[in-house]
């Protein structure tokens, strides 16, 4: 009897574990999920706690994994994840019968491996920009509609703001450390182009493309204008920094960074407009790295039609729009876009959704496990062009040389 | 009798292997055998996935041609990289705590009131955590917020922000700075313990022939403390070469920053490649273990010791 219409997983009993998030919100929003779970089918779910830093965490998953051990039934996995740990997890497919259909495609396609579906989607993610709108309208600009008007708004802001003796203001904050975040943004700045995704779908590495060189350069041309030199050892946090303390015009980042910006002590409250990433120009499109976090259930669960079923469960529609009405997190699944409660509680949702069908995937499913070697080599090239110790164009081409030596030649 | 002469030294012998056993026993368990499996693993293709399931490859992890293009650790121009940024780092980290801690044993040896306070306080620094105190300057160093950019502009030294670990001609200074400012005492601390058993009546001597300060340190105090300064050198280079927190936590994984310990990190944990890892992680211990025979060949503390040994029994048979 299949699992997804509810049976034999029921009233058993069954204790299982599950690996998520480390702290505050996100822990407290799987406990409550997890309770409602408990109560409804009469099993019991430990919290396995694991490490914040999702490098860490993937280390501990895949010792455990490799040892071929039981301890966590269901894991909370990355995006970028599943080709790098389909041979440990169960094929979901038959499990859960429909409900993948009702989430993101391209999600969907993200977690299917040769076939079996490792993940499912349970919040996502894409990065997007942040502007002061208080700061536009004194000046009367419109949001910018591509990467020059950015360059150029932002350039006329600091000027003007600084000549009225706010010298700490910056132009545009983002992620620029030498980690995933700034493989992140760098995708953006290509896709924005239209310079595709660095490592196509059959493997074939694309990065040298005269598109590409047009964004890298336009990005490095920030560095010391608009953005901060600092910005070159920036994450998420402090960028937010800068921008929740008010000292900069434009910030790239995700959309957790919203709430945070509303919060009853920020000085940028109330002052704070979210958009999509503008295209590049012409021949651009806008677009958002897709980030985001799904369950998996471990090869080497004692119990795994139990443990599918408690996937089923917290990735399901009702579960999804608890959570994003509770604490802002982005459903994987449309339809929850246009719910009015959601939107109520998230009034920029709407916006975000079309980001999300534009989003761009990181080149992960076709490089499998080699994935972090290709993001350390574009986070590092990237950061040669953007710190001056390359021209823009020859670290391009550096790049496309070190992952086809990576990839010995297309074969990954 | 004779017998029991002869028998003394062998119960000795026996009693010693007994209560040095356990002690054997946990360090080959500890240390021989991580390191040999490392070893080991630096021949294979392991991979953190499936650390069991793994064949041997011989040196390619090592070096090896693959139509016609050079492969393995020794052909990744990052790992030489790493190399030279670990080698600055230990020479100019080292270099620095050893003078400036001989300098601040020299103070805290003198008398002056306060003295005690001021030797507590000496030690603040390498009381705290590395993690703790390198999260805490790249707070200070930090381009928008940190309070080295305001005082130094208030002071008028630079005229705008500099970013300290984002510049890649600053980060390797901003983080030689922190070690020096971390582990200075500890050099301190070794070399005061030398200071306070040298003999006073050597200084008086000095004094009464009117022999200037700096000659008494070039002819008395240096060689006197030298054994336990080659000791002190001999530990913060070991440390200074296998350097990883201070670096991690305060650039990550830039190329201008990365040691070889974070090299061997990289490509064990975040690209799960135990073989290659395994193969760099064998090299960082051939470097060091080459640089510390290097050193110790040249300054010999060993020889400085046993002459200062023998000086030492002359002494005693003397008095």
């Amino acid at each position: 009897m299949a699992l997804a219409g509810g049976g034999d997983a029921r009233a058993q009993g069954v204790g299982i574990t599950i690996s998520c998030g480390a702290l505050g919100v996100e822990l407290q929003l799987c406990r409550d999920g997890v309770a409602a779970w408990e109560r409804e089918t009469g099993n019991t779910v430990e919290i396995v706690s694991t490490p914040n830093s999702s490098n860490e965490r993937l280390a501990l998953y895949q010792q455990i994994l490799g040892a071929g051990a039981d301890d966590i039934d269901v894991l909370q996995v990355d995006v970028v994840w599943p080709g790098i740990l389909a041979p440990h997890l169960v094929d979901l497919k038959p499990l859960l019968g429909d409900a993948p259909d009702a989430h993101f495609p391209a999600l969907i396609d993200n977690d299917t491996v040769d076939g079996r579906l490792v993940a499912m989607p349970w919040w996502t993610d894409a990065g997007v920009l942040y502007y002061r709108r208080d700061l536009l309208e004194k000046y009367s600009h419109q949001p910018p509609e591509s990467w020059s008007d950015l360059t150029r708004i932002a350039a006329l802001i600091q000027k003007a703001e600084r000549a009225e003796g706010r010298d700490g203001l910056w132009g545009y904050v983002w992620q620029g450390r030498a980690y995933e975040g700034l493989t992140c943004n760098a995708l953006e700045w290509f896709d924005a182009f239209g310079g595709g995704t660095i490592v196509d779908g059959d493997g074939k590495v694309t990065v040298d493309n005269r598109r590409n060189r047009a964004a890298l350069t336009e990005a490095a041309g920030w560095i010391g204008t608009i953005s901060p030199e600092g910005v070159l050892n920036y994450d998420e946090e402090a960028a937010r920094g800068v921008f929740q303390s008010g000292k900069a015009v434009f910030m790239r980042n995700w959309p957790y960074a919203w709430a945070l910006s509303q919060s009853e002590d920020s000085p940028v409250r109330g002052k704070v407009g979210v958009m999509a990433l503008p295209p590049g120009g012409p021949e651009g499109k806008t677009t958002g790295t897709l980030g985001g976090w799904h369950l998996a259930v471990s090869r080497y669960s004692a119990h795994p039609e139990v443990a599918a079923d408690l996937v089923r469960f917290l990735t399901s529609p009702a579960e999804q729009k608890r959570r994003a009405v509770e604490a802002s997190y982005n459903p994987s699944i449309p339809a929850l876009y246009k719910d009015d409660e959601v939107l109520a509680a998230n009034p920029f949702f709407g916006q975000l959704f079309e980001t999300f069908q534009t989003a761009v995937a990181r080149p992960s499913r076709a490089t499998g496990d080699n994935y972090n070697r290709v993001s350390a080599a574009v986070w590092q090239r990237v950061q040669d062009a953007l710190g001056g110790r390359m021209a823009p164009d020859a670290a391009l081409a550096a790049l496309d040389r070190d992952l086809n030596r990576l990839s010995r030649g297309g074969r990954w | 009798m004779i017998g029991a002469v002869m028998r003394r030294p062998r119960s000795l012998q026996a009693t010693a292997a007994l209560f040095l056993s356990p002690m054997v026993l946990a360090l080959a368990v500890v240390a021989v055998w991580p390191l040999a499996r490392t070893i080991w693993f630096g021949f294979t293709d392991a991979s953190l996935t499936a650390p069991a399931d793994y064949t041997l490859v011989g040196l390619a992890n090592y070096l090896e041609v693959y139509d016609g293009a050079w492969y393995g650790v020794l052909a990744d121009p990052q790992w030489w990289q790493a190399l030279r940024n670990t080698l600055v780092f230990a020479a100019a980290s080292v270099t620095a705590e050893t003078v400036l801690g001989v300098g601040m044993a020299l103070v805290l040896n003198a008398r002056f009131p306060g003295r005690g306070l001021v030797r507590a306080a000496v030690l603040v620094p390498w009381a705290i955590p590395t993690v703790v105190s390198a999260k805490m300057w790249a707070w200070m160093l930090h381009d928008q917020f940190g309070i080295i950019n305001a005082g130094a502009m208030a002071l008028g030294l630079i005229d705008r922000p500099m970013a300290w670990l984002a510049s890649s001609d600053t980060a390797m200074l901003s983080v030689i700075l922190v070690d020096v400012w971390k582990t200075t005492p500890f050099v301190a601390l070794l070399t005061l313990a030398a200071l306070q058993t040298v003999p006073r009546d050597c200084y008086e001597a000095a004094r009464v022939d009117g022999i200037p300060p700096w000659r008494v340190f070039l002819h008395i105090t240096l060689p006197l403390i030298r054994p336990a300064l080659a000791v002190a050198v001999v530990f913060r280079l070991l440390d200074a070469l296998r350097v990883f927190d201070v670096v991690y936590v305060m650039t990550g994984e830039a190329e201008a920053t990365m040691t070889l310990s974070i090299h061997a990190r990289q490509q064990l944990v975040q690209f799960q490649d135990m073989g290659y890892g395994s193969a760099s992680a064998t090299l960082l211990f051939l470097v060091i273990g080459l640089v510390t025979v290097a050193y110790l060949a040249v300054l010999r503390p060993d020889r400085a010791a046993s002459g200062q040994r023998m000086a030492g029994h002359a002494g005693e048979a003397g008095g």
